[in-house]
């Protein structure tokens, strides 16, 4: 177990196309998060779009990627040109990677032989783990025949015998994963992180397998990492407005609008909003060029929507319904006011008739060219 | 895929059916035909049965032409193997060299059978050859046509030469189908280089060997132009191996009747050779 | 670490093979009286004279010639009998399926040697005896197989759910088949006359006994060229690396489906 810092690391992959269009793409930088740091004994998701940086971000964790900028220290050593080995990571990944030929046994023992265990303690440890993962019973199949969970158990148990593992990494594990076995898997990987207390990293473009494994979530887009906390907080307060769009089902409502002394406008309505947030969002608006943009962000469930024009002493927008999907628990509504859209989650269908909207203030969110704005600066 | 019932495909299968069989059938019955018969003149025939068929099983000459056969086919294989299986392995896996890697690779398997054996018929001379000369130069007394063991060991070269990149080619193409992640699963499980070769690619070749060593088996057991070319079959009849043996029967000599049995014989042992080869290595790697 | 070893591996090998080539060009480049005088790593005399003598000599290109035209047309008779054939192994199950293609694969394994006499008797009676056209059809005895086989394993790779969505769209079979199956497996069809040349372009045997005169194939010229005066090495060597360079060319326009023929491990 360790703790994991980076310090200015960035990454450029070199181009090995021979293509005549040497576009600025190709030497563009795919990971970019200057320092960082994972804590020993934490359980991290890395969530974000295809092609967002994850996987190199924990191929440079790993060992298996060398980063083009910067440097890594595991417990304060500088790893960045150790290999994988060297530095005690495991490593699962997207598809489970056994050795067909070996029983399930051989496979979990084969990192503990290779450094050179002496048998008695590799039959003991590797009772161990597939007890824990529940393999014992398949010990000695051959570890072709199993199932795709099953697979991944083994690759993941070859992770967890060796006593001194530093942390280990998922890449997205459960791609190839009956939806139904998911479940089982990353209950059982929440019971394992309790128990074992490793580091783990698990890399996820799937929100809700991010949201319930990890402590903390971070969320990247364009190689660059754009808000780390619980999933709490990224729910409650996206620091940027892809983290608003990308987690929730479906994603925050953003409306542009104009920011006023205590107040936003979209067009003629008028929606009153704390002072010294927007006093924050000014003077940010003040360091800006002219095509900064600003606008509010709001979750589908925290909308109120009645056939009252006043709701607790507030008066309601009027919003006019365009279209309703019908799901099992809830209703989504879309409705429009002003020219803009907006979404909203409830659990009955709105009554008929002229239909108005409640913003609450506490939930909604500024943002300057897409950057939450902070009340306390 | 699932396929659906159709006996209609008949049709689609028929010309090729009709051109195999004309190909194969009607010149298989007529070798039959002749295995049977002693033949005198073409309207002198009468049926011997099997007469032939133990005449040819008990022909000195043909015994050895076969053992001769057997240990060309299986240095052969020993040597090709291994050798195709290290190349493999050696080959680059993506840049512009490996185009340049498969078209020199390639190269020796395009060459007509004759012109391989001219090419040694050449380079194996003192005179005029490169390798002749090389070898008389560093001392060693090499003489193919005139010595057994050097013609045997110039056949052996020859055929590695012209053979190897087959395997070499069906090993690199199975070889590049291993994905990255099983080398990288093995780097991060402190595997050593030979684990990495039994555990990962070796099984992985398995499938494609099978292929390879039947090909190989096969096309040594029919070698006909290239030894005949280097060596004629000598000296004497120190590398003449079953095709020769039967060509000159057949069209040398003329005796339909014994080449006719010996053709179905020969026939019979690739057959049971192969099929031998082929149960044993999927059974093998079926095991495994 | 290993990189440097197997660079050192791979060079030597490639070496090696090429070694004997270079010898071929070596001498084709010579006159005889060079290359019986002495061993010269490079011609003194360099000469073209025995390229032009083949050039010019319809005893021998003559057989360049006829080469090319029985390769082709066993290539585009091979592939015009398989394509169909193929097809149905991929798409349907009948009678003796199974049965068929494992005798349609036996003929690989048959031993030309066997095949000598019948053959010569067959054309000589259907009259076709030293034409292109024996040659190209006797080749066919391994070269439809192996076409079958090559052809079948790529267009199982095309779902047939394209086949079904063809005929929904109210396509016939005939149709169907050429503009819309066709272009699919296109490198399976590339790869598959690439096999077909090579083995037919390399083939002695079936090739010499099968002609006299008229269809002779280079490589049954080549093994006649002993006459009085003794062997004339720089023609024959001459001969030799223009019986290498059509394969040469081929290769290079084929180079990047060579590993995916093989990938289908279907030689």
């Amino acid at each position: 177990m360790a703790e994991i810092l980076f310090k200015q690391v960035a990454h450029r992959y070199k181009s090995t196309s021979t293509s005549k269009t040497n576009t600025v793409a190709e030497q563009e930088l795919a990971l970019s998060v200057g320092d960082f740091c994972w804590q020993d004994g934490g359980a991290y998701a890395l969530l974000g779009p295809s092609g967002c940086g994850k996987s190199t971000l924990l191929n440079i964790t790993s060992g298996l990627l060398a980063p083009s900028q910067g440097e890594v220290f595991f417990d304060g050593v500088n790893v960045t040109n150790q290999s994988t080995a060297a530095r005690n990571i495991a490593q699962v990944f997207q598809f489970p990677v056994i050795y067909d030929t070996m029983t399930v046994r051989n496979n979990l023992a084969f990192p503990l032989r290779n450094r050179g265990m002496k048998e008695p303690e590799v039959s003991r440890r590797v009772g161990e783990i597939a007890e824990m993962l529940e393999l014992d019973a398949v010990l000695n199949k051959k570890a072709r025949g199993l199932s795709a969970d099953q697979k991944q158990l083994i690759s993941l148990g070859r992770g967890l015998v060796r006593k001194d593992v530093s942390a280990i990494l998922f890449d997205e594990p459960l791609t190839v994963i009956d939806p139904h076995q998911k479940f089982k898997l990353r209950r059982k990987l929440k019971e394992i992180h309790r128990h074992l207390k490793l580091t783990l990293i698990y890399v996820t473009h799937d929100q809700s397998e991010a949201l319930t494994f990890a402590d903390q979530v971070l969320v990247m887009n364009k190689g660059k990492i754009l808000q780390q906390g619980t999933p709490e907080q990224l729910f409650e307060n996206p620091a940027h407005s892809f983290v608003g769009h990308f987690i929730g089902s479906p994603g925050m409502n953003f409306l542009s609008c104009d920011l006023g002394n205590d107040a936003v406008r979209i067009a003629d309505t008028v929606i009153p909003m704390d002072a010294q947030l927007c006093h924050q969002g000014l003077l940010q608006l003040a360091t800006l060029d002219k095509n900064a943009t600003t606008s509010i962000g709001i979750r589908p469930e925290y909308l109120q929507m009645s056939g009252d024009p006043q709701l607790n002493g507030k008066a309601g927008i009027a919003v006019t319904l365009e279209s309703l999907e019908n799901y099992d628990a809830y209703q989504m509504a879309t409705v429009s006011f002003s020219g803009a859209t907006i979404r909203v989650k409830t659990r009955q269908p709105p009554e008929s008739g002229a239909l108005y909207l409640q913003i609450p203030e506490s939930k909604t969110r500024l943002y300057v060219n897409d950057i939450l704005v902070n009340a306390n600066g | 895929m699932d396929k659906i019932k159709n006996n209609k495909a008949w049709f689609l299968v028929l010309p090729v059916v009709l051109l195999v069989a004309f190909s194969a059938i009607i010149p298989l019955m007529t070798v039959v035909n002749y295995s049977v018969q002693d033949i005198f003149g073409p309207d002198n025939k009468i049926f011997v049965g099997t007469e032939w068929f133990v005449f040819v099983l008990q022909d000195e000459r043909l015994h050895s032409a076969l053992a001769r056969q057997f240990i060309f086919s299986f240095s052969v294989l020993a040597i090709e193997v291994p050798l195709g299986i290290i190349i493999a392995m050696c080959m680059p896996k993506k840049g512009v060299w490996v185009s340049v890697c498969l078209v020199l690779l390639a190269l020796p398997l395009l060459v007509p059978f004759n012109v391989v054996g001219t090419i040694w018929q050449i380079f194996g001379r003192a005179d005029i050859g490169l390798g002749g000369w090389a070898l008389n130069a560093l001392g060693v007394d090499y003489n193919y046509a005139q010595n057994a063991g050097d013609a045997w060991l110039t056949v052996l070269v020859m055929d590695v030469w012209h053979w190897t990149s087959l395997i070499v080619l069906l090993c690199y193409a199975g070889l590049l189908s291993i994905p990255e992640v099983y080398y990288q699963a093995a780097r991060i499980d402190g595997a050593s280089a030979w684990a990495v070769f039994r555990y990962i690619q070796l099984p992985k070749l398995s499938s494609v060997l099978v292929i390879g060593v039947l090909l190989r088996f096969m096309d040594s057991f029919m070698i006909y132009a290239e030894p005949f070319v280097l060596t004629g079959g000598g000296p004497g009849n120190a590398t003449t191996f079953l095709s020769q043996y039967l060509t000159t029967m057949a069209v040398g000599q003329f005796d339909l009747g014994p080449a006719a049995a010996f053709s179905l014989i020969y026939f019979l042992i690739i057959l049971l050779f192969s099929w031998l080869f082929y149960t044993a290595i999927t059974h093998f790697s079926g095991s495994q | 670490m290993y990189r440097k070893r197997k660079l050192i591996i791979l060079s030597l090998y490639l070496l090696a093979l090429l070694l004997p080539l270079y010898w071929l060009l070596n001498m084709s480049f010579k006159t005889n009286q060079e290359i019986l005088s002495g061993l010269t790593f490079f011609p003194s005399d360099f000469t073209l004279a025995n390229y032009k003598t083949i050039l010019t000599d319809s005893a021998w290109y003559s057989g360049y010639i006829n080469s090319f035209i029985y390769v082709a047309m066993n290539t585009v008779i091979s592939l015009t009998v398989a394509l169909p054939a193929a097809y149905a192994f991929s798409r349907y199950r009948f009678l003796g399926d199974k049965h068929l293609f494992f005798w349609l694969l036996t003929n690989r394994m048959a031993p030309p040697a066997v095949f000598l006499l019948p053959f010569v008797q067959l054309y000589s009676s259907v009259n076709l005896f030293d034409t292109h056209i024996a040659v190209a059809l006797a080749h066919c005895l391994f070269n439809v197989p192996l076409s079958v086989w090559i052809l079948e394993g790529f267009m199982s790779g095309v779902p047939k759910e394209i086949d079904e969505t063809a005929y929904v769209d109210g396509y016939r079979f005939p149709r169907f088949f050429v503009t819309v199956f066709i272009p699919m497996i296109k490198t399976g069809i590339g790869v598959t006359a690439f096999f077909c040349f090579m083995f037919s372009w390399v083939e002695l045997l079936l090739a010499r006994t099968l002609t006299t005169v008229n269809a002779k194939p280079i490589a049954a010229i080549m093994t006649r060229t002993v006459s009085a005066s003794g062997i004339d090495w720089g023609v024959l060597a001459a001969a030799g690396v223009l019986t290498i360079i059509p394969g040469a060319i081929v290769i290079w326009f084929v180079r990047k489906h060579i590993a995916r023929g093989f990938a289908l491990g279907r030689v």
